[in-house]
């Protein structure tokens, strides 16, 4: 009987902790070196990376993102097989731990902009908003580097 | 009428079956079968295709022999591998400094129906000076995978536009059109110039 009380205690508790902690949650990503290639027009998709750590002490789970740059802005994951050939999917959700960093870089993850609605320009920078599973929002600006850039400073 | 509908139930199944063993062997066997790992690019002078470059000139497997070659595949509507990949060679052929006049540096587009020759050169320009872009018809590009034994497939995305699965790896040959070695794709420069250079030694221990 007593069992059975603790665990309609915990059961009823369980949702109000999960809220709180994953509103505290977002509020603790930090995210750092963002950087994207200048595109050549508007009719090719663009590309985004940087670090998105959690700095806080909960779960955090990033479901989307949003820019008014983009029509159609994805998480992509690039992976290539042991044939050394390269295909690109969506990745969905990407849950990050406490204390842990997700890093969208060149070969693995990126912010992939389909449907870009102005072309990216070398020296400017774009808003881009991460949607996180609890309705928090963090918005970077992304600097645009040279079509060739190959990281955040370099 | 129960047996008649029995026996289309049976034909169906044989059909389903039947279906399922030529696609097994069209995937495992037959020409949708994965390249072999290790399957190793013909030499240049053994393959055959005919392309135009990024200014509009044929150009060949016979276009590369009598210098090393650095050549790899990609399309131009390719956010991240394919400039990555462009951009890295340009930081390698950089650290070679004035021994990168030396080589042919090919990129061969694998999306010839966005990639003409236009934007082979747009693309292109944005990088290392000596990348060349190669673009052609479909039969032709196709004709050249198949030389590299490399792969590419179109794969149709979420909007109605699709992308190009495609093998990543950069291939080295020799001045003689020899194949010398892959670098992987994104392999730090200091793995990648040293192949590099040795690609275009060989060139010198057999060309003297």
């Amino acid at each position: 009987m007593k069992s059975i009380l603790i665990a309609m205690l915990m059961a009823m508790t369980l949702p109000f902790g999960l809220a709180t902690s994953a509103r505290a949650g977002a509020g603790d990503v930090v995210v750092e070196n963002a950087w994207s290639r200048a595109s050549i027009g508007t009719s090719r998709p663009g590309a985004a990376y940087m670090d998105i750590r959690n700095a806080g002490d909960e779960n955090v789970t990033l479901t989307g993102l949003r820019t008014d740059l983009a029509g159609m802005p994805e998480i992509h994951l690039t992976s290539t097989n042991e044939q050394g050939v390269s295909s690109m999917s969506p990745v969905g959700e990407i849950a990050i731990a406490p204390g842990e960093t997700v890093a969208l870089a060149p070969g693995g993850m990126h912010a992939m902009l389909m449907q870009l609605r102005r072309p990216m320009e070398e020296g400017e920078t774009f808003p881009l908003t991460l949607l996180f599973s609890d309705g928090g929002e963090v918005t970077v600006e992304v600097p645009i580097r040279g079509i060739a850039a190959r990281g955040p400073d370099d | 009428m129960r047996r008649r509908s029995f026996l289309g139930y049976g034909a169906a199944a044989f059909g389903v079956i039947g279906l399922t063993l030529i696609a097994g062997w069209w995937r495992v066997d037959g020409p949708g079968a994965p390249q072999a790992v290790g399957a190793r690019p013909l030499p240049l002078t053994e393959m055959d295709f005919s392309l135009t470059d990024h200014e509009g000139r044929t150009v060949g497997p016979e276009t590369l022999i009598g210098s090393p070659t650095i050549a790899f595949f990609g399309f131009t509507h390719c956010p991240d591998v394919c400039p990555t990949t462009l951009a890295d060679i340009s930081d390698w052929l950089d650290a070679l400094g004035g021994d990168a006049e030396k080589l042919n540096v090919v990129f061969i587009t694998v999306d010839p129906e966005r990639d003409t020759v236009e934007a082979m050169a747009e693309y292109v320009d944005y990088f290392h000076p000596a990348i060349r872009g190669w673009t052609g018809t479909e039969r032709q590009i196709a004709r050249a995978v198949e030389g590299f034994r490399a792969t590419y497939e179109k794969v149709p995305t979420d909007n109605g536009d699709y992308t190009m699965n495609h093998t990543a790896s950069v291939f080295l040959f020799d001045a003689l059109g020899r194949f010398v070695t892959t670098i992987d794709y994104h392999e730090p420069r200091e793995f990648a110039v040293p192949k590099i250079r040795r690609a275009m030694n060989e060139e010198k221990a057999e060309g003297a």
